[in-house]
Parts: structure tokens; sequence; C-alpha cells
């Protein structure tokens, strides 16, 4: 962990995902005359969320005013409709309520919790992202709840009480990112052995692997030391 | 008798004879304190591991269960045997190089993990499949439907016993791989299915295979009903046995036939249509019992229905391409068929290298690179065999999947093994087990 505090801790040799990317063409020193060595784009996936703008259209408004009737206004942080999806951006200590007043509310009724998910973006301040995908059966409507946490706090209300079948999932996602679940009946490893260290899925986590040798001397290297483009 | 003498008898008396036994009143919490007294069997509790290396347990699944005589009083399932680093390892490939991992997961259902990786791709791209290339997909989802299902008959059957339903159920499944193996060279983990469309056309005689198929399954069928549905060992077996109703199912987030073994007609394919589902004609079958002899001719009936599809997808083949138009996304989808599986594609070959040194730029950037997937996030979904397959594919724009998150069947129905198990024999753990389906490769990734 390089820097704590910005959440950009990542060792040097690991190959960078999905985070800023300095040049266009991927020369060092002197190669690149065409200036665009010293560009820095920022990854799409750091910045803050934006909400969209009401009307949201279609079921999105009923959903997100009958959180915020049920809720209070602070319940919702930001709501982004993306490819005709909804995410709804909550805190991480009142998901478990919220998935309560999704699931009982009469006009809401998101009976299923169909996957609980982590995503790692670590240019972000709050990088692990817990990502729930609820489904309403009685009106066959999608919803996404995303929450965010920062690794000097990893702790996100556990919503297995509310969802029994978020059980394993938030197992999962406390194994391959860390998040804790707080409230969860028995969080340990479900897919990693017991003893093993650290959080895989995590960004800065390196693939792994060994470079295979073949005749003459010809190494290939293990994917995440390969070239690759910018 | 003085059993119907209530003014009589004392209503709170701790035991009393009866002509079914001797029956026992319980009024406080001291369950543990009588069954201890009256039965001498319980202080012995046996812990037995199950798996993960067992014939029974569906692949590598380790079941604690821990035993008072033949009861099973506790299971809990152990999994990540299997764990392969499914999801970690895509984020270090290009976007069409996901595809040959996620076919990986779930080994008897290649093709719907490689539909539903598309799909969310081609969401996040905002394109279109040509028909030509949906139909295609429905088919050969449908036909990997029948040949899990198989997979499904055969291995409950050998968990059980019935060891002729083995072979006859991977016998009849031969002919599907036979049929993938015509159309993508392999008998499964294909990545037939690419963001864009598919790999490449149906085979000349592919479309007569098919037909040959399908016009040969319903004998199977009525061959396997014939040794089962009317066996009483079959029966005894499974009726009643590994019972979750609907609201179980709900709250353990159990979806696919267990689902609709408990009576809720909740099919993806009807309810959230995808691939043109909405233009074809079945049934979604249900059942009540909620048991694994409901599962069992649930999973039946709906090979029925993919027969169905299978038979009115040929019907709506229509020539047309089976790649998107777009060059940049596109690869070369027009491929001759090698001996060992799916070959070049000569016409490309002639273009690029002795026609035209951007055509060979473009394909060496497209291969090498990848193309560039607007950033967002988004989640589809699918009916798979075993029930709702989830792909949360995450992009930063750039040619990699950022995150792709797979919502397993088979990782989230096991976690019902003990509301199934708990409280019955031993052996019905195993007819349990075996009626979820569960495919360690998806469970595990």
């Amino acid at each position: 962990m390089s820097d704590e505090t910005t959440g950009t801790g990542r060792a040097d040799s690991v190959q960078p995902v999905g985070i800023e990317r300095k040049g266009l063409f991927g020369a060092k020193g002197t190669g690149d005359t065409s200036g665009f060595g010293g560009l820095v784009q920022a990854a799409p996936t750091a910045g803050e969320i934006v909400s969209t703008p009401a009307p949201l259209g279609g079921y999105f408004d009923e959903i997100v005013d009958a959180l915020r009737e049920l809720l209070g206004e602070e319940a919702v942080r930001a709501v982004v409709v993306d490819r005709g999806e909804l995410t709804i951006y909550i805190a991480p200590d009142r998901t478990a309520e919220v998935c309560k007043a999704m699931r009982d509310d009469e006009g809401l009724r998101f009976e299923l919790c169909d996957s609980v998910s982590g995503v790692d973006y670590p240019d972000q301040r709050n990088r692990l992202h817990v990502v729930y995908h609820l489904t309403s059966m009685t009106y066959r409507r999608r919803v996404r709840l995303e929450t965010a946490v920062g690794l000097d706090h990893p702790v996100v209300q556990s919503v297995a009480e509310v969802y029994p079948t978020a059980d394993w999932q938030e197992r999962e996602a406390y194994d391959m990112f860390g998040v804790v679940f707080e409230g969860h009946p028995h969080l340990t490893r479900i897919l990693m052995p017991d003893d093993w260290e650290g959080h895989p899925q995590r960004k800065d986590y390196p693939l792994g692997g060994i470079s295979v040798e073949y005749k003459d001397g010809a190494h290939i290297p293990p994917p995440d030391e390969r070239r690759a483009y910018k | 008798m003085t059993t119907t003498d209530h003014s009589s008898a004392d209503a709170y008396a701790a035991e009393r004879d009866t002509t079914e036994g001797r029956v026992y009143t319980v009024t406080g919490g001291d369950w543990d304190e009588l069954v201890a007294s009256v039965d001498p069997v319980s202080e012995e509790r046996l812990i037995v591991n199950l798996g993960p290396q067992h014939p029974s347990t569906h692949g590598v699944l380790r079941l604690v269960c821990e035993l008072e005589g033949e009861t099973v009083r506790s299971v809990r399932p152990i999994v990540g045997y299997l764990h392969t680093g499914i999801e970690k390892n895509m984020e270090y490939r290009t976007w069409v190089q996901g595809t040959t991992f996620v076919t990986r997961a779930d080994y008897l259902a290649p093709i719907f993990n490689e539909t539903a990786y598309c799909l969310a791709v081609e969401k996040l791209l905002d394109v279109k499949v040509p028909r030509r290339a949906d139909v295609i997909r429905v088919i050969m989802m449908e036909l990997n439907r029948i040949s899990s299902h198989l997979v499904a008959l055969a291995t409950t059957g050998m968990e059980l016993g019935a060891l002729s339903m083995m072979i006859y159920g991977f016998r009849d499944r031969e002919k599907i791989l036979d049929i993938f193996e015509a159309v993508c060279g392999l008998r499964m983990n294909m990545a037939y299915v690419r963001p864009g469309g598919v790999a490449q056309d149906l085979p000349a005689n592919g479309v007569q295979m098919i037909r040959d198929f399908v016009e040969y399954m319903p004998k199977g069928l009525d061959d396997y009903e014939g040794l089962l549905t009317g066996n009483a060992i079959w029966q005894e077996r499974t009726q009643g046995v590994g019972y979750l109703d609907v609201s179980g199912c709900l709250a353990l987030g159990v979806t696919g036939p267990v689902l609709r073994s408990a009576g809720l007609a909740w099919d993806l394919r009807k309810t959230m249509p995808y691939c043109g589902y909405e233009e074809y004609d079945f049934e979604v079958p249900t059942h009540n019992g909620a048991d694994a002899w409901a599962r069992y001719l649930v999973r039946l009936e709906e090979i029925r229905e993919s027969l169905k599809i299978i038979s009115q997808g040929l019907d709506k083949l229509e020539p047309g391409p089976v790649m998107v138009e777009d060059k940049k996304i596109a690869w070369p989808a027009q491929l001759a068929l090698g001996a060992d599986g799916s070959g070049n594609s000569l016409n490309h070959i002639r273009h690029i290298m002795s026609q035209s040194m951007e055509a060979l730029i473009h394909h060496f950037k497209l291969v090498t690179e990848g193309f560039r997937v607007p950033a967002g996030q988004v989640y589809t979904a699918i009916e798979a065999p075993r029930g709702e397959l989830g792909i949360h594919a995450v992009s930063d724009g750039g040619t990699r999947p950022f995150r792709v998150h797979m919502r397993e069947p088979s990782f989230v129905n096991l976690q019902s093994i003990p509301a199934l198990a708990e409280g019955g024999l031993l052996a019905d753990v195993i007819a349990g087990g075996a009626s979820l389906d569960p495919v360690m490769g998806g469970c595990d990734r």
C-alpha cells in the first residue's frame, strides 16, 4: 500500500488495469516525438458520481420517489440511469434498511436479490464498491443498488437478514475484496482457502502466474507482465 | 378409548399411550431435555465429511454432515475447490477473449455463459446483433439446455442407483455434442457466441443434423419416462424429498427448475425476454410438489419445450450475416471448419495478406489490442438450465473488462442444501443435492 489516503496504492510491478494512463503511444523517454507523450488521461471511472437529472423516465422515478418518501431524502445519495438501467447509490451503513424497504413496500416489492458483487475502483477515495441487483417479480423490474467504502473503514451493513441469499454472495465479496459486512452471521472466506492472505480481486493484487519457457530459452511471461496497449 | 375422552384425560400430561404409539406433549422449550430422556441414540452425533472427492456430490463439493443415526441434523456445504479465478483473469484479456473464460465456468452450459456475457458486452457497446445470429443463439442455447438437463437426469439417476439412466442420458447428450462439434468444432468450451454475433455460421449439414435430433429426442424421453416415472423405487427416492417451497426459494435466491418445481412460473425467457424469445411459442412447465420428484418432471417437460423452440428456430432461420457489420468490433465470422476445430476465414486471409495493408493493420489491432467499450456498467440475466445466470460487467472505457461478475445459479442454489436436507435422512441429502443440479465449475468459477 503506497498511499492509503488516495487509495491508489499499487505495486509498480503490476500491470495497470483501469487506472490513470500516461502518454498515448506508450513511448518512454525520447521515443515519442508526437507530443502526446506527456498526455495524462484520467480513467473514466475515477471521478465523482453525477446524478441523472429528473425525470428519469419509466418506472425509475416511481422507485426513487418511493424510496425517498420511505427513508428520507438522504437515503438516496445519487441516482444514475445508464443504458436503460437504474442505479441508486446509498450509504454503506443503511443497506439493510434500504433493502428491507425495497422488499416490503407494496409499490416496490423487490422480492429477489439476484446478485451481490464487489468492484474495486482504485482511483476513487471510496474504492471498494458493493453492488446489489434486485428484481421485483411482481412488477418485473430490476434495480441496482450501489454503495462504496474506503480501505480505512471497509464496513458495509449486511443484508443477509433481509435477503438470506446474500449470505454466500457477501462472503464472496469479503473474500475477493475485503469488504467487511457488519451483521453477517459468519463472515468467512468462501472460494479461497481459509488461510489465504489478501483479497484477490482488488486491482492492486497481482494476477500471478509463471512464465512459460520454450525451446532455446524463449520465455512467454505471465499475462499480467506481458506487453500491452495503453 | 381414553384418548377421545377429553374431559377426563389430562391434556397436559407429559406422555400417554395411543394406538399410534407413545405420544409426548411438550409445552415449553424443554425439547432437548425430553428427547434426551427418551431417545438413547441422540447423544451420539457423528460428523461425516461427504466429499470433496465423492461420486455423489456432483463434482468437488464438500458436505459436512452432522448425523444422529441416519438422520441429518445439520449440513454445511463447503465450496471453492474448483475456484480458477475466471473473473480475475478476464481483467487481463480483451473483451472478445473473455468469452473463452466464461465458457469454462459452468462447463455443462457453455453456450449460456457465452451468451449472457456477450449480451452484457453488446449492451455496453449498444450494438444489436443480426437476426440470424439471435436465432442461432437460441437454437444453440436450447440444445445446450437439453444436454445439460440430460446430464442432470443421468447423474441424478446414477446417484440414486439407476445406472441405466446414466448410460441413456449420456448417450443422448452425445448426439447434441456431435451437433456442437459440427457447428463450432468443439464439444464444450466452444467460445462460439462472440460479442456482436456468433463465431461462424451453421455448417451446410447443420440444420439437417439438428432436425434429425429433434425427431429422435422424443423417443429418448419416452424411454426415460418408461424407465423412471412409473418406477416405484425412483418415486420413493424422490417424492417428498428435498422440499423447498416458493417462499424458501425466493429467500434463498433459488431460481430455475427448482423454483418452477415449487409452482412459480418464473422463467426469464418469458418474464424478461432476450434474444427474441418473445417470438417463440412454448410453455413454462411447473409443478406443485416442490420436491426432487417435481424437479425431475419439470426438467423432462422443459426438454420437450426446448425441442419445440428448436423446431421454431430452424423455421425462422433466414440467410443473413451472423456478425455485426461494424468492422471495428466484428471478427471475421465466415470460418472454414478444420478437422481440429474452427479454422480460418480463407477469404479474409486473402484480403488482408494480398489485397489491403490497411485491412491487415485493422485486423492486427482488432485481434491483439481489441475494441474499446464505453465506460459504464450493465447487468444482463438469462435463463440458464440451473436458473438465472447474470453477468455484471463494468467497463472503464478500455479494451479489457474492468470487472465481470457472474451471478452463477449453481453458487446461489447450493446455499439451499441445509434447508433441503436437514432433518431428513442421509440418503436424501444426495437426492436433494442432485435435484438442485449444481455444477461446481460454475459455482466456484
